[in-house]
């Protein structure tokens, strides 16, 4: 229970249900040098919802967890000129990791969130997008495998997002009108964003901007922030055109700039390979998906494994998680794996 | 909840005393009067305020012109260590293991321009008193140094406290928090030599909402208004919780002796009954602590887990402290104390209304998680 809507709802829905329920709050972060978090806010939120539910309510502190196994190789990955989706690590390493397996040696049968997502159990378990295309988080648990999906449920991910608020205005649930948040939950605006973040644990290093032929067209602030695909900052071509980050060389400080770049494959550390169920074989077909909400991409998965699109496709940025997708059934991840 | 669960969380707060009830009672019905006004109704109440203030006064061995109302040992805390501050020495130094209601207020005026140091402790969670005299000097304001330690229980050497202050940092005012001691100590006598001592009321069979500091030295107000408390503390007197805290403290004092020696028999039980599951070790030495603390670490196993496991089966007991979110964190204490993995650390305190079967329950119930979670 986040203390956002989309939990309460969650609590709600397996409560009504007839299930003895319990909720649990995670505080993950609330380091001195970066408050200004609203998680005692978020805390008061869901112990509230739970109150109103009838369930009891726990808060686990798991910020050291988080530190080793999110916040640090958040930064360690920008320091190498990767990009992240700290979400995704922490419901790879906390969220369907540790709480997890704490839920189950408190003798809980399962782990409910409110992701926007569905969890198939006929047969082999199935992880669905949730039924809210604009609301799918399908991506963000595109790690989770047969072990984790036995014990996860997601009650909300066949509903929509319309849906989960009325479900929560109509028990007066305090939540039911808050506002979805939207930013890694350790990254504050007010705090300097991400740019402050880093700033703040790493040196942040001014780079040449050069285009495809070598000559130096700009200069960026913090080679460490930017990210392959990236237009913003990075303006317009002389013909006009806008240009896109192509490359970006963290050591020697440069980053290369092109108009429409765009690549046939992304190749995935095959470490960080992860299979709802049976692994996909050289050869077999799949729907990319290489960010929260991006474009559907068909692709045959090669040796490596690699990703070769169909089409040419924007460059995905190292450290970005391609979910991939059944093309014999759309809705259903099959795996998932970090661009290397 | 009540008699059917097995709460050995009497750090946290203590149930009630009967005779406490019966005595704050009137103050919510007919002697309702605001203690500052001049009509009889106002006067009765002022009377009311006037005899507990004497009566917590004679408990603690203190002036009762010495003695001011607060909201409660926090409030108490604040007041001894800001209270102290002006135009002159510019240092706070406080043991390592003082309660957040100590730290928090020296941490604030450190932020102010003031200085807060912190002076480690041993093994046992008792203040170094060696290293305690290297950090005092002429620029000392005020020594804080609690007469027993909330979390572990351990007992201060508060009179070896009191006396390098008076040889090493002269201009300097020496506070006890003595909110986790009343229940078992005698703070009369053990506080006599201090200039501030905090209570508690809910601490010690009384309300929550009410403590008191004993002053014996000058103290700017924190809250200002009124006027009220001789100018050091305003607000419309809780007349029924001086009086709560008062009732409070002469039962305590009546029963310590025969209560202290009950209550730690029924912890060494406890502990003795915990320490067999093996991998169990106690956190400081029993003849240092509190009767009532038995504060335990279990390896291999995260405190969280347990509590919410033991809760399951109506135990209630503590870990640590919480933050603003209700999360466990690392204790202070613990960390102080050297201990290198807090995270195992579980804390049942008796009090005056634990039996034999509290004991017998806890001990049905903790060992089974115990093993349960060791996996």
């Amino acid at each position: 229970m986040s203390g956002g809507v989309d939990s309460s709802v969650a609590a709600a829905l397996m409560t009504e249900a007839g299930h003895d329920v319990e909720g649990a709050t995670l505080k993950l972060w609330g380091g001195p040098s970066d408050s200004g978090c609203c998680s005692v806010a978020d805390v008061d939120d869901a112990r509230r919802v739970a109150q109103q539910l009838g369930i009891p309510h726990h808060v686990f502190n798991m910020t050291d967890h988080f530190a080793t196994a999110v916040v640090d190789p958040y930064v360690a990955a920008h320091a190498a000129g990767r990009t992240p989706n700290p979400c995704i690590e922490c419901n790879r390493h906390v969220k369907f990791d540790r709480l997890l397996d704490r839920a189950t040696r408190l003798g809980f049968d399962a782990l409910a969130t409110g992701h926007h997502a569905r969890v198939d159990r006929a047969g082999t378990y199935r992880l669905l997008r949730g039924a809210d295309p604009l609301k799918d988080q399908s991506y963000v648990l595109s790690m989770l495998g047969q072990h984790q999906l036995a014990r996860v449920v997601l009650p909300v991910g066949t509903m929509t997002k319309d849906d989960v608020r009325a479900h929560a205005a109509r028990l007066g649930l305090r939540t039911a009108a808050k506002p979805d948040s939207q930013d890694v939950c350790f990254i504050h605006a007010g705090d300097g964003g991400r740019e402050g973040f880093l700033g703040r644990r790493l040196d942040l290093h001014r780079a040449d901007v050069v285009d495809q032929s070598g000559d130096t067209v700009g200069s960026v602030d913090a080679v460490e922030l930017v990210t392959i695909g990236q237009r913003r900052g990075i303006g317009h071509g002389p013909d006009g055109r806008r240009r896109y980050v192509v490359a970006v060389d963290v050591t020697a400080r440069r980053v290369v700039v092109g108009g429409d770049p765009s690549v046939d494959t992304v190749a995935l550390d095959p470490v960080t390979v992860t299979w709802v169920d049976r692994p996909l074989a050289p050869g077999d077909r799949a729907i990319a998906q290489v960010s929260a909400h991006g474009r559907l991409a068909g692709c045959t998965v090669d040796p490596g494994p690699v990703v070769r699109f169909d089409h040419p496709q924007r460059p995905v940025a190292p450290g970005q998680t391609v979910a991939l997708y059944d093309p014999a059934d759309p809705d259903a991840v099959v795996g998932a794996g970090i661009a290397a | 909840m009540g008699r059917l669960s097995t709460y050995l969380d009497h750090a946290a707060t203590t149930p009630v005393r009967p005779e406490v009830v019966e005595a704050m009672a009137p103050f919510a019905a007919d002697r309702f009067g605001n203690a500052s006004g001049g009509h009889r109704l106002a006067r009765d109440a002022r009377t009311a305020l006037e005899d507990a203030r004497d009566v917590v006064a004679a408990a603690l061995a203190a002036d009762p012109s010495d003695v001011v109302f607060t909201s409660g040992g926090t409030e108490a805390d604040n007041l001894a260590v800001l209270g102290p501050l002006g135009a002159g020495p510019t240092t706070i130094v406080t043991s390592a293991v003082e309660h957040p209601a100590v730290l928090e207020p020296a941490r604030a005026a450190a932020r102010l321009g003031f200085a807060h140091v912190e002076a480690p402790v041993d093994a046992a969670g008792a203040v170094d008193v060696d290293r305690l005299a290297g950090l005092l000097d002429d620029d000392v304001a005020v020594v804080s140094v609690m007469l027993a330690n909330n979390e572990v229980g351990t007992v201060q050497p508060l009179d070896q406290v009191v006396d390098v202050v008076r040889r090493l940092a002269p201009r300097a005012v020496v506070h006890t928090d003595a909110v986790q001691a009343a229940a078992w100590l005698d703070v009369a006598r053990l506080a006599a030599g201090a200039d501030l001592v905090s209570v508690s009321a809910h601490k010690i069979g009384g309300p929550k909402g009410a403590g008191a500091l004993v002053a014996r030295v000058p103290i700017r107000p924190m809250v200002h208004g009124g006027g009220q408390e001789r100018e050091r503390r305003s607000g419309t007197h809780d007349v029924a919780g001086a009086v709560g805290l008062a009732t409070a403290l002469v039962c305590a004092a009546a029963d310590r002796e025969a209560d202290a020696d009950r209550v730690r028999a029924l912890r060494d039980r406890l502990a003795d009954g915990l320490l067999a599951v093996g991998g169990v070790v106690e956190s400081a030495p029993r003849d240092r602590v509190l009767p009532g603390h038995c504060h335990l670490q279990f390896s291999g196993v995260n405190q969280e887990e347990l509590l919410v496991l033991i809760d399951r089966d109506g135990v209630c007991a503590a870990a640590g402290s919480a933050c603003a979110s209700g999360a466990l964190e690392p204790s202070h204490v613990l960390l102080a104390m050297g201990v290198a993995d807090p995270t195992t650390a579980v804390r049942f305190t008796l009090g005056h209304t634990t039996t034999d079967a509290d004991v017998d329950r806890a001990l049905a119930v903790v060992p089974a998680a115990v093993v349960r979670l060791r996996g």
